[in-house]
């Protein structure tokens, strides 16, 4: 009795501890939500709702936007999902099912240390070997050939949000590929051993058996990948051109949240333009938070389990 | 990169240095633009006097910001504070060392100091009137030189920076269009162009953008082998960005009747002045809580004004005439109290 009544309040002293932890996350979340709005309340009461709306960004007579920001820090990872997804895919069922065995372990471990690679490194990179070879080869061949639409026109410089947009996809690809590659590899042999011997190709098993069980899983890795993108910081601040200005091309230079705030908060000098940054911050916590909410409800419309 | 590199290396050896020892420490905080000179005349005063200095190299605004939060010993900054601003927060400024802001450009076939730039001309690329090299306004000017048909980029800093304050102030002077559209400020709404953090991050795009056009302090250009342009001066010559001419335009300058300090050295009359030139500024509390600390940071620029000129020159920065030094020991005399309202410097 004196035992199990022991392991009890064992049980109960743990649950406890472990309770007190994640209530601290919660704490901390609420704590940052709060302290955020409170900084940013001088600029919410100058500047309202067209603070979202509104593209200025002067501050000389002190008068801010975020729209510029929220389209470059949007439009900078959706071109890193566009080129990040697809390749990270292909990486992925390459390793967890076509190469040989000897190839799996050194590639994973590849694909895996580009991720620990720190992201200012990702920048330098951008800036010193990317960028010549974007302005000498890729965009002009972009505007040659696709020069009739928009987004491949004006200034060839070869940084800009195309280049953050490609520094920014390698940045995330390791982290979809490996958990992508995961998620592969639990799909049942048994599964796939039946498919091959209804004479289906290595394609058609892919396609009807691998991608539909791990769906879930590979959402999930998407998702990851785009948490990262939309707050990157230093590696988009060496690239993207740091300037406030919409312009209908990938080639012209932009901003992002997380660059301005890295570029302008330490000379910030007037009270509205350091709330003006806070608010930006608030911003960027609501869209990432918003992008997961989403994420987490989409996912869970499925079945619980491997999907299917 | 590499200069980043060893600022870094640099003061965190200060910091650790500093907690090592139990030896006098002075600290400071601000301006970037005078950073390498302050760092080379810390390094041969504390060899003759034991007393450290902690200098904390992260922007003007910042400088001024850590000084009003009393954190620091002593601000710096670039962009001068006005008379009234300092009487606000009980502060006195003071200026330390001169320099020159060049702008430079990356265009191809063309070398440091062939290209000239009228003062309209740049203050019009600056807006976006102007958007191609070959532009017949920039042509004007250079006859002989063949310019191609190339988009312009303008560099400008993305961080807030003295040095673009002296930049803007230029081009205020020189332009009514500017003054009216964007004025003079550490950071303004630029029309157009990319921005690079910091003096490096200017110099690295310029370097790396075919066609762009930038402005960095002087040691900047010289150290990355920048092309340099001539600029046209108030006189109407158009002059190179020497010590020579940097000191030309810090001659004329009338300090004695400079309220507060308070001196801009941009567009400067004289036949070689370069038109670009700033003066770097120290900010201390006019009352001193810490009258002994004080007195050691006004030491280590007294030091400064007698020994410090050949370092300076060394670095291509501008050291402030003899009768200027003067005039500042004289205010530090008048102005600098403790509680008692004692003087500080004798």
């Amino acid at each position: 009795m004196n035992t199990v009544k022991k392991y009890i309040s064992g049980d109960v002293a743990f649950k406890g501890i472990t309770l007190t932890f994640a209530l601290g996350i919660l704490v901390l979340f609420i704590a940052i939500i709060a302290s955020l709005w409170h900084e940013s309340l001088p600029s919410i009461h100058k500047f309202g709702f067209s603070f979202l709306s509104s593209s200025a960004w002067n501050p000389v007579k002190d008068d801010f936007g975020a729209l510029i920001s929220i389209v470059g820090t949007l439009l900078s990872a959706l071109i890193a999902m566009l080129i990040a997804v697809p390749l990270s895919i292909g990486v992925a069922l390459f390793l967890a099912e076509l190469a040989p065995d000897w190839m799996k372990a050194p590639f994973g471990t590849a694909i895996e240390l580009l991720a620990a690679i720190p992201s200012i490194v990702y920048g330098m990179w951008g800036l010193f070997v990317l960028a010549p070879l974007m302005a000498e080869y890729v965009q002009p061949a972009l505007a040659e050939y696709l020069g009739f639409i928009p987004l491949f026109t004006g200034t060839i410089m070869g940084i800009g949000m195309l280049t953050a947009g490609l520094v920014l996809a390698l940045m995330i690809l390791p982290f979809i590929a490996s958990v992508t590659r995961d998620v592969f590899l639990m799909v049942p042999n048994n599964l796939k051993e039946a498919a091959y011997g209804m004479g289906c190709t290595t394609w058609e098993v892919v396609r009807d058996v691998m991608l539909p069980y791990g769906k879930k899983g590979i959402a999930g890795a998407i998702f990851l990948g785009m948490g990262r993108a939309l707050g990157e910081t230093m590696a988009i601040t060496f690239v993207i051109g740091n300037t406030h200005h919409l312009s209908a091309s990938l080639f012209a230079p932009g901003t992002s949240i997380a660059s301005t705030l890295a570029n302008e908060f330490t000379e910030a000098d007037s009270d509205i333009y350091l709330s003006s940054l806070v608010e930006l911050g608030l911003v960027l916590f609501l869209i990432t938070f918003i992008v997961l909410g989403l994420a987490q409800l989409w996912l869970k419309r499925g079945q619980p389990g491997g999907g299917q | 990169m590499k200069k980043t590199m060893i600022t870094i290396a640099a003061s965190v050896m200060m910091m650790a240095s500093s907690m090592a020892s139990a030896a006098t420490t002075i600290t400071g905080a601000g301006a970037t633009f005078p950073f390498p000179v302050y760092s080379k005349w810390a390094y041969n005063y504390h060899k003759e006097s034991g007393v450290k200095l902690n200098y904390q190299a992260i922007g003007s605004g910042g400088g001024i910001k850590q000084i009003k939060a009393k954190t620091v010993d002593f601000g710096a900054s670039d962009a001068p504070l006005k008379a009234a601003e300092l009487d606000k927060f009980g502060l006195m400024q003071f200026p330390m060392i001169m320099g020159g802001v060049v702008p430079v450009v990356h265009i191809k076939g063309i070398k440091a100091g062939q290209l000239k730039l009228s003062a309209t001309n740049i203050a019009n690329i600056y807006l976006g009137n102007i958007t191609k090299w070959n532009d017949p306004r920039i042509a004007a000017n250079n006859t002989g030189l063949s310019l191609p048909n190339e988009n312009i980029t303008t560099v400008h800093r993305a961080d807030g920076s003295g040095t673009t304050w002296i930049f803007t102030n230029y081009l205020t002077k020189v332009s009514g269009e500017w003054g009216a559209k964007l004025g003079n400020a550490k950071a303004v709404a630029w029309p157009n162009g990319v921005g690079g953090k910091g003096n490096q991050g200017v110099a690295a795009f310029v370097n790396k953008v075919e066609g762009s056009i930038g402005y960095v302090e002087y040691a900047y250009a010289l150290q990355n082998h920048m092309a340099s342009v001539l600029l046209q001066n108030h006189y109407g010559n158009f002059v190179a960005p020497t010590s020579a001419n940097f000191q030309a335009a810090a001659a004329g300058a009338d300090w004695k009747n400079a309220k507060g300090y308070y001196m801009v050295l941009t567009n400067q009359p004289g036949v070689n002045s370069w038109p670009i030139t700033g003066a770097s500024f120290i900010l201390l509390y006019k009352t001193q809580a810490k009258p002994a600390q004080a007195k050691e940071v006004l030491k280590f620029y007294n030091w400064s004004y007698n020994n410090g000129a050949d370092a300076a020159e060394k670095l291509d920065y501008v050291p402030m005439p003899k009768a200027v030094a003067d005039m500042v020991r004289n205010t530090w005399k008048n102005v600098l109290k403790d509680r008692s309202g004692n003087p500080i410097w004798k």
